[in-house]
């Protein structure tokens, strides 16, 4: 999962500093894995670098790092190209694409869209291997009932999140 | 919109209210000659409801469903009923065989009903048994198989008249993963192989996989996956 | 837990099942209800006509007076009665004129009082009849005012029509006046003859036919809904009850529906009965109070039909395994075998067949063993046509869609069909054989009466000092519509006085008239001729005289004339010129004796007691004439009598069983096509999903409607046959046994099959609006 774009996508929604980042980014996506300052320092940077974020101002006063960030035009587009491009299905894909489903919702962008554009892209991938299966020998077989199960089942997440965008949307807003 | 050129069964704009529930709230739906479209959604989206108008078995509120270049909306019950027992071929998830009837019996029925002679639709009917390996079954009772075989037998009687579609609702909904594998494998193959066009409504992606494209249905509104992207 | 406990339990548990299965449940109960209430009904109904029959008898004899004690003369407490019964528009009248002759004189039942001279009391019926615009006619002829409306304990049944008319002129004209009673009470006590033997028999049978076939119909009616009880059943084992258990749950479930049934039942019987009143039925009608079960039969009725549920229920479990993963018949794979089939009828045959050949001697039958041997005969058909029927589509295939999902259905369970048309089977067979019987029969207890209609549709009879008729018939030919009025005197004469055993009829009348009586090549007014007999028989009537013979005539007999103005006899010399010619048969076919003689041949002085008869001919075409020329006739002199002339009469006995039997059948084939459609609906709606997706693929509704059609038509039709067949060969038993030819009458055979063809087209009729919305696609909607 890109965390630089989720710190892109957490800026959308106006200027922060690089521990609001860090705090915003522990509540909504890190329950598990809370994330290093160092780590949102060195990612800050690589984006200043690439033009994608802005500082916004300094603060004066104590602390180490009282930099005020802000989101860039293309870093919006950075974002909104990330979010519309569907993942590579994959089994461990749930954390990429819940994260992305909040930001969306953060943004204001259409999560439905995102969650359609990801079942196509499983469909897409599902038939391949059905086709795949149907012509091939039964190792085949098996191989391939092994990855359609498992995309079968994150088509039943991206379902049932689909089914529940709207009391997602509350929660993420308050 | 207007169906998309060369398609041989298109439907724009269909609207159907049950009462005050609204089934179909312009729905599009096309399909190609010998192409295996799935339609999917969660239960009570109106995907059965979008298979019934667009096979001509409930006429919608309005919208036009046209069918090889005829209007499906003008037609009165007898000629869709024609239509159905000629060019449509049906399988759904259970309850459809006759108990009374053998199996061969059951295939040879809509043969039957065009007026085929019994001896002939009879031989039609095993030659599709075989097609889905089911032809030991002929002089048994539905009562007497089970449900995967049933549903075979059921997919020999929906091709036994070579029809030019294919309306499958849920034809794997009462079996297991092996036995619906089984049956879609068998179903895409023989349609494949007839040049048949099968309009399957599932809510079993894995099922879904076996078509060549997906229509999710929700809330009565119908949406092409492919055009994503 | 003791054994009652048990069975307590769970009959109760079955019952609780029964009203709290939702409306599924409720609906079952209900239709199971119905049925049960329905046969219910007419077991009530059938063990309140004894009943009601004797009703009848007690308040006909209790206004009777033909066998009461006449008193010799006029005293304080006399009343004189004669019957003065009428005709209208082929209805009968029954009538009398009353004259008090003092103030304790007796009261007919169901009046006040007496009514005054030309006053009339008339039963309901009657006074709506004149009232209404289709009485004008009547009104006419009975033209008093209405002192009173007769209450109920006064007639017979509530549709009769009936009046008393007051009279100041009735009198008696001498002890030997048979026509005019004096009586000081009413009532009849004299003994009824039982019914004979014939007639006792076919009581007893119609009976058992109509009965059985509601037994037969209430052990289905029970049945209701099996399919969906066998799998609540199997729920039920699969929660751990044992299968002893469920089948007293079952049992318990028919039980509710049965007692359901006997409530309903009672209250159809209660409907019914207040309906009755309202009913008439070839001018027979029964009040709603008289139609009034005996308690013990009706508490016979509340013990059996639950019991019998109950047993029917277990009966029909017996081949039924309830697993708890569902129901297996074990019934099935064993073939439906023949021989105890056979046996039931076989035995029946042989109770009824020693019977033979009793009938005429009036000998008595034993009740007993000819009801036993019906009973097993037409048990024998319940036995047989699930047999039957499982041979029958067992063999056929082929022919189009709509037979082969027909006759593939019945394969699979041809016993359901049976049971539901062995009901019809029995009560047409049995309707059958008695048709039979009655056809042969009628001949015996219709009794041909002579009567020519054509040459006169009324003969007038006239009495005594009535007169001679002439005045009489020359206003009833005037009456419009009627051809001819022709009158004839006859008096009597004899050689010597007092006359001796043989009198010499003498007739009175003019060439014309006289043609009616006897074969004249010619006739001049003047003209006399000595009768001879018939001309087919050459018999002898009566004395003879011969031309010239000097006679004396008129009370020639001397003992009519208690009244002492009676004129001495006459003497008359027969003309010498009196031809001999053959006599001929009278309109109301009597053959006549002795002189004819036209009016100036006549003898002066014929004494009081001529006997007149005007032949009243009508215009057919004109439909009024015959009750216009009756009115002239009791506007000329109400006591006269006036015949309506018939050919033939039938016994009343008779006539009252056979239509009683007619209406039975018509009712149970009814009640049978009811519960056939019940079944068919229940049927239909278990395989609505089918039904869709057959719609689906594009069945046509004529096919699947044509399916149902055979559906029914298939069963009824084998069943038909075999009830034609065994009531054709009851009836040659019953037949034999009355000692009567054996005669096939086709028309009762094909009538009866022909109600149950008919019952098959109602029934499909009805299940089609049912059907065709079944076969909507929202069948297909499992969402």
């Amino acid at each position: 999962m890109s965390i630089g774009h989720t710190l892109l996508g957490l800026l959308e929604a106006g200027p922060r500093h690089g521990y609001d980042l860090k705090r915003a980014f522990d509540e909504k996506f890190g329950h598990d894995r809370p994330l290093a300052y160092g780590q949102v320092y060195s990612t800050m940077s690589r984006l200043l670098k690439n033009g994608l974020v802005e500082v916004d101002g300094i603060e004066s006063g104590g602390g180490p790092d009282r930099k005020r960030y802000a989101i860039t035009d293309a870093g919006i587009t950075d974002v909104e190209t990330w979010l519309s491009q569907p993942e590579k299905p994959d089994p461990y894909l749930h954390s990429t694409l819940y994260t992305k489903v909040v930001l969306a919702l953060l943004t204001g962008r259409r999560a439905d869209e995102l969650l359609d554009t990801q079942r196509a892209e499983h469909l897409r991938l599902m038939r391949v291997l059905t086709t795949r299966k149907r012509k091939g020998d039964l190792a085949d077989q098996l191989v391939c009932d092994h990855a359609l199960f498992h995309l079968e089942a994150d088509l039943r997440w991206l379902e049932l999140t689909a089914a529940r965008l709207g009391q997602l949307a509350q929660e993420v807003r308050r | 919109m207007t169906a998309p050129a060369g398609s041989l069964l298109a439907a724009t704009d269909l609207r159907k209210a049950y009462g005050s529930t609204l089934a179909l709230d312009g729905a599009e739906f096309s399909i190609h000659a010998g192409e295996v479209v799935a339609v999917m959604g969660p239960s009570g989206s109106g995907k059965s409801t979008l298979l019934h108008c667009l096979a001509g078995i409930v006429p919608p509120d309005s919208g036009s469903i046209v069918y090889a270049g005829r209007e499906l909306t003008s037609l009165d019950d007898a000629e869709r009923s024609a239509l159905r027992r000629t060019e449509f071929g049906f399988v759904f998830q259970f309850g459809q065989l006759v108990p009374e009837l053998t199996c061969v019996e059951n295939v040879a029925l809509p043969l039957r009903l065009t007026g085929v002679k019994r001896k002939e639709a009879e031989r039609t009917a095993l030659h599709w048994m075989e097609q889905l390996q089911v032809e030991d079954l002929g002089a048994k009772r539905p009562g007497e198989i089970s449900g995967g075989q049933g549903q075979r037998v059921a997919v020999a009687r929906a091709l036994v008249t070579g029809p030019r579609v294919i309306f499958a609702d849920e034809p794997t909904g009462a079996l297991d993963s092996l036995n619906g594998e089984l049956v879609m494998q068998l179903l895409t193959e023989a349609a494949r192989s007839a040049n048949a066009a099968v309009v399957l409504v599932t809510h079993e992606t894995r099922v879904a996989a076996y078509s060549d494209r997906e229509i999710v249905v929700r809330d009565g509104r119908s949406r092409d996956m492919e055009r994503i992207v | 837990m003791s054994r009652l406990r048990t069975w307590t339990r769970d009959l109760g548990m079955g019952a609780r099942f029964a009203f709290g299965g939702g409306r599924e449940g409720w609906t079952r109960t209900l239709l199971t209800g119905v049925g049960v209430g329905l046969g219910v009904a007419l077991l009530l109904i059938s063990t309140a006509i004894p009943g009601a029959l004797a009703a009848r008898y007690e308040r006909g004899d209790a206004r009777s007076t033909t066998s009461t004690a006449q008193a010799d003369t006029p005293g304080p407490d006399t009343l004189l009665i004669t019957r003065i019964n009428q005709t209208y528009r082929g209805k009968d009248i029954e009538g009398y004129a009353l004259r008090a002759e003092g103030p304790r004189a007796p009261l007919p039942p169901g009046l006040e009082r007496i009514p005054g001279a030309g006053e009339m009391a008339v039963s309901p019926a009657l006074g709506e009849l004149l009232k209404s615009s289709e009485g004008a006619l009547l009104r006419e002829r009975l033209d008093g005012p209405v002192s009173e409306t007769i209450g109920d304990a006064g007639l017979v049944g509530p549709g009769e029509l009936f009046f008393y008319l007051g009279s100041d002129s009735l009198a008696k004209n001498g002890p030997d006046d048979y026509r005019v009673g004096r009586v000081t009470a009413f009532g009849y006590d004299a003994q009824r003859d039982g019914l004979d033997p014939v007639l006792m028999l076919m009581v007893v049978l119609t009976f058992v036919a109509l009965l059985m076939p509601v037994a037969v119909f209430i052990a289905t009616a029970v049945r209701f809904g099996g399919e969906r009880r066998d799998r609540r059943l199997a729920a039920l084992r699969l929660v751990g009850a044992d299968s002893r258990m469920v089948r007293r749950i079952a049992a318990g479930e028919a039980l509710a529906g049965s007692l359901v049934g006997l409530v309903l039942g009672t209250g159809f019987f209660a409907v019914g009965r207040s309906l009755v009143g309202s009913v008439s039925l070839r001018q027979r009608s029964v009040f709603p109070a008289d139609l009034d079960p005996a308690p013990w039969l009706a508490a016979l009725v509340a013990v059996a039909v639950p019991a019998a549920a109950v047993a029917v229920t277990l009966f029909a479990l017996r081949g039924v395994v309830i697993e708890p993963l569902g129901v297996v018949r074990t019934a099935k794979p064993s073939r439906r075998r023949i021989w105890w089939r056979l046996l039931l009828p076989l035995v029946g045959i042989g109770l009824l067949l020693p019977m033979g050949g009793r009938g005429n001697d009036h000998g008595r039958f034993n009740q007993w063993q000819v009801g036993g041997g019906v009973v097993l005969l037409l048990v024998g058909i319940t036995a047989l046509l699930p047999w039957l029927l499982e041979r029958f589509v067992g063999k056929v295939c082929g022919g189009p869609v709509s037979w082969q999902l027909a006759v593939r259905r019945l394969q699979v369970d041809s016993g359901a069909a049976a049971r539901l048309v062995n009901g019809i089977a029995v009560a047409v067979a049995g309707a059958i054989a008695l048709q039979m019987l009655f056809a042969g029969v009628e001949g015996d207890y219709t009794e041909p009466t002579g009567q020519d209609p054509q040459r006169a549709a009324v003969a007038v009879l006239l009495h005594g000092r009535d007169g001679t008729g002439t005045d009489l018939a020359e206003r009833i030919a005037a009456v419009p519509g009627v051809t001819r009025a022709v009158p004839l005197t006859s008096t009597q004469a004899a050689h010597q006085l007092p006359a001796e055993e043989e009198t010499v009829d003498v007739t009175i009348g003019t060439c014309d008239a006289l043609g009616e009586v006897a074969v004249l090549d010619s006739c001049t007014e003047g003209d006399a001729f000595v009768v001879t007999g018939s001309p087919s028989t050459d018999a002898f009537y009566g004395g003879r005289a011969e031309p010239g013979d000097e006679l004396f005539v008129g009370n020639v007999r001397r003992y009519e004339a208690a009244a002492a103005d009676s004129p001495t006899p006459a003497k008359w010399t027969v003309p010498a010129g009196a031809r001999t010619v053959a006599s001929r048969e009278d309109p109301t076919g009597q053959l006549r004796s002795g002189l004819l003689v036209t009016p100036s041949a006549a003898p002066k002085e014929i004494g009081d007691f001529p006997d007149a008869r005007i032949f009243v001919q009508v215009d057919e075409s004109g439909p009024d004439a015959l009750d216009r020329a009756r009115n002239a006739v009791f506007g000329a002199d109400p006591f006269v009598t006036a015949m309506t002339l018939r050919h033939s009469t039938q016994a009343a006995g008779f006539s009252s069983i056979r239509t009683g039997l007619f209406f039975g059948a018509a009712a149970v084939l009814v009640l049978i096509g009811g519960s056939l459609f019940v079944s068919q609906l229940e049927q239909l709606r278990e395989r609505r999903k089918l039904l869709s997706s057959l719609v689906a693929f594009g069945t046509k509704r004529s096919t699947l409607s044509l399916s149902v059609l055979w559906q029914t038509a298939v069963p009824i039709v084998v069943g038909l046959v075999l009830a034609a067949g065994t009531g054709v060969g009851l009836g040659a038993v019953l037949m034999s046994m009355a000692a009567q030819p054996v005669r096939i009458d086709w028309p009762s055979v094909l009538g009866m099959t022909g109600v149950g063809a008919g019952v098959v087209a109602a029934v499909t009729l009805l299940s089609l609006p049912p059907l065709l919305r079944l076969m909507r696609p929202d069948g297909l909607r499992t969402e």
